[in-house]
């Protein structure tokens, strides 16, 4: 079928960039576990570390700071693992300090923990945004408290792509000695990640994110910050991630973030002109919508928009039939029977909730395609509204 | 690149993209019942409009509206062809399973939006009796509270299992039935085969 398609869906996930293809295909015979001492060890090694310091030099930070682990959310998994009851860093090191602040805008990967976390004996206690999914500072300042041990609050929101001033929270946690946490994985590649500008403890990052492979994660943390392995029984990643690391993944991640150092700029720049044009171009077709997020504190490249009267997921299911992915916020696509916490969170209405439809624009995005969603996305949106009992 | 492979079966695609009976929004259909389940928070509404031939206690014509998902739309699809021609007594005893018989399966969860178009064809069917007269035929469905503690009725019961609950456990993570005094657990359990032999049983 020779279908045009427009993946409009890169803060799900993103193709391997050119780059990374070749690299890993160069290295599909560096298989040496990188713990063995012999020469196809050292080998896999010698990249594995090399991957490490392009990492680190992209975040500024050091290599021995740099964790490879499975995924963003093992990355964030570990990270809040480290501040549970039953962990000795917790009640040793940071003594009498029984609770964790997050957000109430989290990835499931930190509210499912956070939630865990509650069942063993942590006291969690949750931050609100406001209606642009920006954190209510005084919120987190009421809340805190010298028994709070750590602040996780993500550097840019996936759904509606909402970015935190983490320099700020960071500082406010830091005053009253908690560490603070930043789940930065939709914000690297789209705005800068630094973290000594950021002053952050911990901070969280994927690889298939930014055009690298699947299955790779890291987890930044500054030296000298108490630690707990997540998964245990082998020394690998300095005794903090055991299991064999994943050559060719990380291979393909050093790769991506070289290649973002290059294109990260002129990305951006294009993230910007084509989400403008796809948001001008709805609000002059489609009457009765609404943009959700914060129109200037906001990923360059995520549309976040609900449309009254029509559900998520029959404009998601037209859409895919005009060979264009997005994704939706509505409860029937998650399969669930509540819509996006997201937006629920930030105190968008129900029905807003449920007929929201996220574009979320990536480097291989052109003005041709948004040409071509906006072509096929306003007839979609007259035919649902056209069998609605709700317009 | 190969066809894209869908979410649903090849009917439900069917029903999604050219929908049956559909009430235009200009249309003056003048209908003899009128059911509206649902609603916009939960994120399914539908309307059914109905016109019976007096005569012969069928169902003549159908329209239908609604606001949800794929699944709905096409389930509310075929239910206005199935039910054209249809004896009102036959129409009202329309489960959910019969209709999703007609969509090549759906996947479980998706199970609850097209029980909406069989309650909202009883509504309409009891409110043709109403305008009628035929009071006598109205079947309300009345809930019977099965857990008294926390207020759970067999109606919630048989939602939980057409959204997923499989077991007494799952059962009582959907409704919370059960877990303060538990005197209701072997009603409970009962109930919980029956709605899933009722609509999912082959």
């Amino acid at each position: 079928m020779n279908k045009r398609t427009v993946y409009l869906d890169n803060n799900a996930t993103t193709p391997l960039h050119p780059r990374v293809k070749e690299r890993i295909k160069q290295n599909l015979d560096t298989y040496g576990n990188a713990s063995s001492f012999h020469f196809l060890g050292r080998t896999a090694r010698r990249e594995v570390e090399t991957a490490r310091r392009e990492v680190a030099a992209f975040i500024n930070a050091v290599p021995e700071e740099i964790t490879f682990v499975g995924s963003g959310s093992e990355a964030n998994n570990t990270v809040l693992n480290i501040f549970s009851s039953c962990c000795n860093v917790f009640q040793g090191c940071d003594l009498k300090k029984t609770e964790i602040l997050v957000s109430t805008i989290e990835h499931p990967c930190i509210l499912e923990a956070a939630n865990c976390l509650q069942k063993k004996g942590v006291s969690v206690k949750y931050i609100n945004v406001d209606k642009t999914g920006r954190l209510d500072l005084n919120n987190l300042e009421q809340k805190l408290s010298p028994q709070t041990g750590l602040v996780s609050v993500m550097m840019a929101n996936n759904e509606i792509g909402t970015i935190q001033d983490i320099k700020a929270i960071a500082a406010i946690a830091h005053r009253q000695g908690a560490r603070m946490h930043t789940d930065a994985v939709q914000a690297l590649g789209k705005i800068p990640v630094d973290v000594d500008e950021l002053g952050v403890d911990f901070l969280s990052l994927s690889a298939h994110k930014v055009y690298g492979p699947k299955g790779v994660g890291v987890l930044y943390t500054r030296k000298g910050t108490p630690f707990c392995p997540f998964i245990r029984g082998g020394h690998q990643e300095q005794g903090k991630r055991a299991g064999t690391e994943n050559t060719l993944g990380i291979i393909g991640l050093g790769e991506a973030v070289m290649a973002l150092k290059d294109d990260m700029e002129s990305d951006c720049r294009k993230y910007h002109s084509l989400r403008a044009k796809l948001k001008q171009g709805i609000t002059e077709k489609i009457p009765d919508i609404q943009f959700n997020g914060h129109q200037e504190y906001s990923l360059p490249g995520t549309l976040n928009v609900s449309f009254r009267g029509a559900e998520g997921e029959s404009i998601l299911l037209y859409l895919d039939l005009e060979g264009i992915a997005a994704s939706t916020g509505s409860a029937c696509a998650s399969g669930s029977l509540d819509p996006s916490h997201v937006l629920l969170a930030a105190g968008i209405g129900v029905e807003y909730a449920h007929g929201s439809i996220r574009f979320s624009i990536g480097r291989e995005n052109t003005e041709a395609d948004i040409d071509y969603v906006l072509e096929k996305l306003p007839p979609v949106i007259t035919r649902i509204r056209d069998m609605s009992t709700a317009y | 690149m190969t066809a894209f492979s869908w979410a649903y079966s090849d009917k439900v695609r069917e029903h999604f993209t050219n929908p049956r009976n559909v009430l235009q929004k200009d249309e003056d259909f003048k209908e003899d019942g009128k059911g509206l389940v649902g609603n916009v928070k939960c994120g399914d509404e539908m309307l059914m409009l109905i016109k019976v031939d007096k005569d012969t206690q069928t169902i003549s014509d159908a329209r239908w509206q609604t606001y949800g998902c794929a699944s709905a739309i096409a389930s509310t699809s075929v239910l206005s062809e199935m039910i054209k021609g249809m004896p009102l007594d036959k129409a009202f005893t329309l489960g959910p399973k019969e209709i999703v018989k007609q969509l090549d399966e759906l996947p479980d969860h998706k199970i609850h939006c097209s029980v909406l178009g069989d309650k909202a064809l009883r509504t309409a069917i009891n409110d043709y009796y109403k305008r009628n007269n035929l009071t006598d035929r109205i079947r309300e469905e009345k809930a019977k509270t099965v857990c008294k503690c926390m207020q759970v009725t067999d109606h919630e019961i048989e939602n939980a299992v057409l959204e997923g609950a499989r077991t007494y456990a799952q059962l009582q993570e959907y409704t919370k039935l059960g877990t303060v005094c538990g005197q209701c657990k072997d009603e409970a359990a009962v109930l919980l085969e029956q709605y899933k032999k009722k609509h999912f049983g082959k």
